[in-house]
């Protein structure tokens, strides 16, 4: 006698309370706040909110928290809440030549205006593990004279602003200049579907909120011939950004808050032809936070899917617009590759009882009669 | 730091205006049947490739006098299937059932219910790859073009492929179809076994696909004809024993293995219909008399 497995309702509720239990950890030991893992792991936070695509470092905490610190996961939390948000409308651009700056590097130019701002970076660390961090005392600590963000004073001052580097070499025609703001919403992928060939304002978002590892590493193949663009990093910045929004009702412009972001504009391989003198071209990235892997690595992938725009040849994964911006997105990715694990065996019956009768015939014994095929 | 803010969700998860979005999608897929609508998918509370298409669609048909009916695999208890269910239980708060025959909307993954369906109900298929010619020819840009010619010369030199070399069709499942004689369409992975269902079916059946965002439908009582060769006609797979549980024929069983030397059993995949001829009293050989069943 036989009885069929049953109970997945039972198992599902047992497996979700053991996720909890497992969560929580040691209860010997207090639960992390939201303001521990937004105020110290913040770069965690800002991922999370790059590649949810929601500037909300509470919301994003709250999510590392629940997602016990696997950032994908914490991700789709976030895209599953942001996705039930009312859509009020597209801001202006935003300004970055206007950006309260914390950090600032170019490595096009020794000086410029505005000069080079280190920041906060790991840039020049040794990396070498600091065990005055093991222990929850104030050891390692630093005063809160070095820690604090500029004096909001000096981004009043418009003589503290720091001119971008591709506006000072644009002023020259050296560069191409950037693509005018054509007015009007831009297309928004998460509330119609894409189609190719696409347009920059689609690449550039698909590419900001892709997947860190997955530019990474199409960037870097960049650098290794596979679509190489001779690159040079005109600037990072990093900082923080107002939201302008024209409100209809209003009849005027109104800030509706500030974002930090990461921008990289990467100066690329010029061109010219007999109409035209030679130029440097551009490739662009910006993420929420701070994360300069991803924003240079968005604007190599993103020059390279350029070639057809600029005249290059095709031929490399990066330049593959189809193949690159499809998979970008981890939530997608991690959704289907992870479905695997669920039930497929009537699919793998089917294939079962195909090999079985193929491996029969090739034997030239007669089919084991578990399942043959009849006509309709 | 802001405080948490206020969660609350409409019905059925999805707000107003993208069902309405979802709902102009699913007219449009009716008035061309088996042809693939782009649609804007939103992003859902549980995976891409879990069946947020079939979700996505479900969610825009369903109302408050619904009765629901999930499956994965045919069953009813799949971990898969509870979740979904559980899912617009809660959010919906609609009536659920197993029995096929009491659903209004039936939303299945891999499986066509083995009792016949009714002119008042929906089946909405989970669809992971909508395009049938996907694995011929990896880019949309060109597959949309060969849907637009109706040129599908590619998906018969494949079938014919696999004859010259295997002697048979080898594909088993998601076996491309031809829909009202314009659309070739890929059924979803239900095994071929299935395939028949579709044609001349009196309920309306929906595929939703989620992270590749199409929506495409089998209007009722639509010709869906499954491609084959005049001297290779298209089969269906036949199990040489009945359920073990149940004794029905004629139906797609799933092989368990009981032990590690080689015992093996086959009972129906569709547990509502094997519950329900259990019930019946139909025995098969290997299951428990009349009133000790678990």
């Amino acid at each position: 006698m036989y009885v069929a497995a049953k109970g997945g309702e039972k198992a599902i509720r047992n497996a979700h309370k053991l996720l909890a239990k497992r969560r929580r950890g040691n209860k010997n030991l207090p639960s992390v706040t939201l303001e521990q893992i937004a105020s110290q792991l913040s770069l965690a936070v800002d991922r999370v909110m790059a590649e949810g695509s929601l500037y909300d470092t509470h919301l994003a905490a709250l999510a590392i928290k629940q997602a016990r610190g696997d950032l994908i996961e914490a991700i789709f939390l976030i895209r599953a809440f942001r996705t039930t948000l009312p859509r009020f409308g597209a801001s202006q651009p935003l300004d970055t030549g206007d950006m309260l700056v914390r950090r600032r590097v170019s490595a096009t130019f020794k000086d410029l205006p505005g000069g080079q701002l280190l920041g906060p970076t790991f840039d020049y660390t040794h990396r070498l593990l600091d065990t005055s961090l093991a222990t929850a005392d104030q050891a390692g600590e630093v005063d809160d004279q070095a820690n604090a963000a500029p004096a909001l004073s000096d981004a009043a001052d418009a003589a503290s602003k720091m001119p971008r580097v591709t506006d000072l070499i644009g002023a020259e025609g050296l560069i191409e200049a950037s693509p005018v703001d054509a007015g009007g919403e831009p297309f928004d992928i998460t509330r119609a579907p894409v189609s190719f060939p696409v347009d920059r304002a689609t690449r550039l978002q698909t590419l900001a909120r892709g997947d860190e590892g997955y530019l990474l590493a199409l960037g870097y193949s960049t650098q290794r011939g596979y679509a190489r663009s001779h690159p040079f990093v005109g600037e990072i910045r990093f900082g923080d950004v107002e939201v302008i929004l024209d409100v209809p009702e209003l009849g005027f412009p109104v800030s509706i808050g500030e974002v930090q972001v990461t921008e990289c504009q990467m100066v690329n391989q010029f061109k010219g032809s007999a109409a035209e003198p030679p130029q440097f071209t551009r490739g662009y990235g910006l993420v929420f936070g701070q994360c300069e892997r991803k924003a240079m690595s968005m604007a190599l992938v993103e020059r390279a899917l350029r070639w057809q725009e600029l005249g290059e040849e095709p031929g490399a994964p990066a330049q593959d617009e189809e193949f690159v911006l499809s998979h970008c997105d981890n939530v997608q990715a991690t959704g289907f590759v992870e479905h695997l694990k669920l039930p497929h065996y009537v699919d793998f019956q089917a294939e079962l009882d195909l090999v079985r009768r193929m491996r029969a015939e090739a034997s030239g014994k007669p089919a084991a009669d578990e399942m043959k095929e009849a006509a309709e | 730091m802001s405080g948490m803010p206020e969660i609350s969700y409409n019905f059925a998860y999805l707000d107003e205006q993208t069902k309405r979005m979802i709902r102009r999608a699913i007219l449009k897929a009716i008035a061309i049947p088996g042809y693939q609508v782009p649609f804007a998918a939103r992003e859902m509370p549980m995976p891409y490739g879990w069946g947020t298409g079939g979700v996505q669609v479900t969610a825009a048909v369903l109302g408050p006098d619904d009765v629901l009916k999930v499956i994965d695999q045919g069953a009813d208890d799949t971990t898969n299937a509870v979740a979904i269910r559980g899912f617009f239980e809660k959010t919906a708060g609609v009536a659920t059932t197993t029995a096929t025959t009491q659903a209004s909307i039936i939303q299945t993954r891999h499986r066509i219910p083995e009792t016949a369906l009714a002119e008042n109900q929906i089946l909405v298929y989970q669809v992971p790859i909508p395009e049938p010619l996907r694995f011929l020819e990896p880019r949309e840009t060109e597959t949309r073009q060969l849907h637009a010619l109706a040129e599908y010369g590619l998906m018969h030199v494949k079938l014919y492929e696999d004859i010259a070399r295997h002697g048979h069709i080898a594909t088993t499942y998601a076996y491309p179809v031809e829909v009202a004689g314009r659309y070739v369409m890929d059924p979803s992975p239900i095994p071929k076994f299935d395939n028949p269902k579709m044609d001349d079916c009196p309920a309306l059946q929906l595929f939703g696909a989620g992270r590749e965002k199409r929506i495409y439908a089998i209007p009722p009582y639509t010709t869906v004809r499954s491609l084959d060769f005049e001297d290779h006609p298209f089969k269906v797979q036949r199990f040489a024993k009945p359920c073990a549980l149940c004794a029905a024929t004629g139906v797609y069983l799933d092989e368990v293995i009981l032990d590690d030397k080689g015992g093996r059993m086959f009972v129906c995949s569709d547990t509502d219909h094997c519950n329900t001829r259990q019930a019946q009293g139909h025995r098969g050989e290997m299951a428990a008399p009349a009133g000790e069943a678990a």
